[in-house]
């Protein structure tokens, strides 16, 4: 279940690429932190939420042909480095795309789909991965 | 107050298989299996999609459509499907949390074989008219499954529609809503078990052709209507020919329910069916034009709805999401081995 829980706390984060930006010097931070590693003191209580951008390109790629449990329907799969339209790296899935049409600065948007579930009985986690953006 | 529609989103999974190839499999005529039901491919879901990222994909194409509108003034989020992926655990606050409507709203999980995202608009437009809520979401989505080598499984597909119902910014005003409800057990799902049963032809006149048509009579007859008076038409559409049929017999005409009628090109998406209809017509629709919507859902019952096109429709930002005509092109076709492995059809070890 602490598993469970942790999750739970992840959920803005996985659902709506929910971050954080330090108003100080204007760091982006995803996944979210609380603490400017840059202003350190300077930027405590300077920390507020901040959406990061749900379209970007595609900034690196690489093709997973050994894949772990969940994603053995899927494979092989595209795992891509997304820089978003505002400046922030994410990676994540890339889905519903031709293998052979991926490219370096492919325009991409995030979607929610499910990452992995526990068993048939288990809980189903749900998150963000990439698709074409036509 | 008008009560209606204030924007809507409609997603459809980009995967596809053809009758013939389903056929192929079960040693039978395929083609001629979809000839007769009038369904020419079906849609298929990739393994990581399900109702909730069908009904989250529709809602935030809701949303973006109408960006002056702050998803806290959501009061109620009531998602229709007779696939949720949990028994116990609802696919509404989910869906609500990745459109950010929560915590100050009401949300459940609704159930009525088809006919479940109209139940869930019925529901929001009494809760925005006693006004309890500002607005209210409801969705339509299945991932349906027919038992291998069944009739059904030429059909059951997988998409779903949203619908943000409120009073300000009505782009399609409901002028009036009424139901047909009877208990007819034409087809049903235990708890536990994986597919549907059917009974048969009993699915044919004492089920569809029954509701549909006495809702759409008591429609025509509360408004002083007749099918001339309105511009689309949308029915529930298990497949083509049903649909098709009962519009004949109401008196519309093939070119009035042709935008509302996908059922040819994704197959039956069971609760997203008429939400996915109305949504293309109203990707195609002007001020002024009236729609007529009947759904049906086994069990049995069939919700109407008289449906007036405003002027607002000008103003609406429809193109900030696809149009349903973009978000169904450039299909992905699928043989039947891979349909199975994506449809959880092959028995894996543990
Ligand atoms: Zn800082």
């Amino acid at each position: 279940m602490s598993t469970v829980a942790r999750e739970w706390r992840e959920i803005p984060g996985r659902y709506n690429l929910e971050g954080t930006k330090c108003e100080n010097c204007g760091s982006i931070f995803f996944p979210a932190r609380d603490f400017c590693p840059k202003c350190r003191r300077a930027g405590i209580g300077k920390i507020s939420r901040y959406d990061v951008c749900r379209r970007g390109k595609v900034f690196s790629f690489s093709i997973v042909h050994d894949a772990p449990d969940f994603n053995n329907m899927l494979k092989p799969y595209v795992v891509a480095m997304v820089q978003t339209d505002d400046g922030v790296m994410v990676s994540a899935q890339l889905v519903d795309v031709d293998l052979d049409k991926v490219a370096i600065g492919m325009p991409v948007r995030a979607v929610l789909r499910k990452l992995s579930a526990d068993g048939a009985s288990g809980v189903i986690r749900y998150g963000y991965k990439f698709v074409p953006d036509e | 107050m008008d009560v209606g529609i204030v924007s809507y989103g409609a997603y459809v999974p980009r995967y596809r298989i053809k009758p013939e190839e389903i056929g192929r499999i079960w040693g039978v005529d395929g083609k001629g299996m979809g000839k007769g039901l009038m369904i020419y491919q079906k849609s298929v879901p990739s393994p990581d999609e399900d109702v909730v990222t069908i009904a989250t994909e529709a809602a935030r194409y809701m949303m973006d459509r109408v960006p002056e509108v702050d998803p806290k003034d959501i009061g109620a989020v009531y998602v229709g499907s007779e696939s949720h992926p949990y028994a116990v655990k609802p696919t509404a606050t989910i869906v609500a949390e990745a459109i950010r409507a929560t915590p100050a709203m009401t949300a459940a999980d609704m159930e009525f074989a088809c006919k479940a995202g109209t139940a869930g608009i019925q529901a929001c437009m009494g809760l925005v008219g006693s006004g309890m809520v500002r607005y209210g979401v409801a969705i339509g989505a299945d991932t349906s499954q027919g038992a291998p080598g069944d009739a059904l499984e030429y059909s059951a597909s997988a998409g779903g529609a949203a619908y943000l119902i409120g009073s300000e910014k009505v782009i399609a005003k409901i002028n009036k809503t009424l139901s047909f409800t009877t208990d007819t057990p034409d087809f049903w799902r235990r708890e536990g078990q994986p597919y549907p049963l059917h009974g048969g032809r009993f699915t044919g006149e004492p089920a569809y052709f029954r509701h549909i048509t006495s809702a759409a009579k008591m429609m025509f007859e509360a408004m002083g209507t007749t099918a001339a008076d309105y511009k689309y038409a949308v029915f529930h559409q298990p497949n083509g020919k049903f649909p098709t049929r009962v519009a004949a017999q109401l008196g519309f005409t093939p070119e009035q329910i042709e935008y509302g009628l996908l059922t040819p090109n994704i197959g039956n998406t069971y609760s997203g069916a008429v939400p996915l209809g109305l949504a293309n017509v109203l990707d195609h629709a002007e001020p002024g034009d009236r729609v007529f919507v009947t759904s049906y859902g086994s069990g049995a019952g069939s919700d109407a709805f008289d449906i007036t096109v405003t002027d607002e429709i000008l103003n609406y930002r429809r193109d900030n999401a696809p149009l349903l005509e973009k978000v169904m092109a450039d299909p992905v076709y699928i043989d039947y081995g891979t349909y199975a492995k994506f449809k959880g059809k092959i028995l894996m070890s543990e």
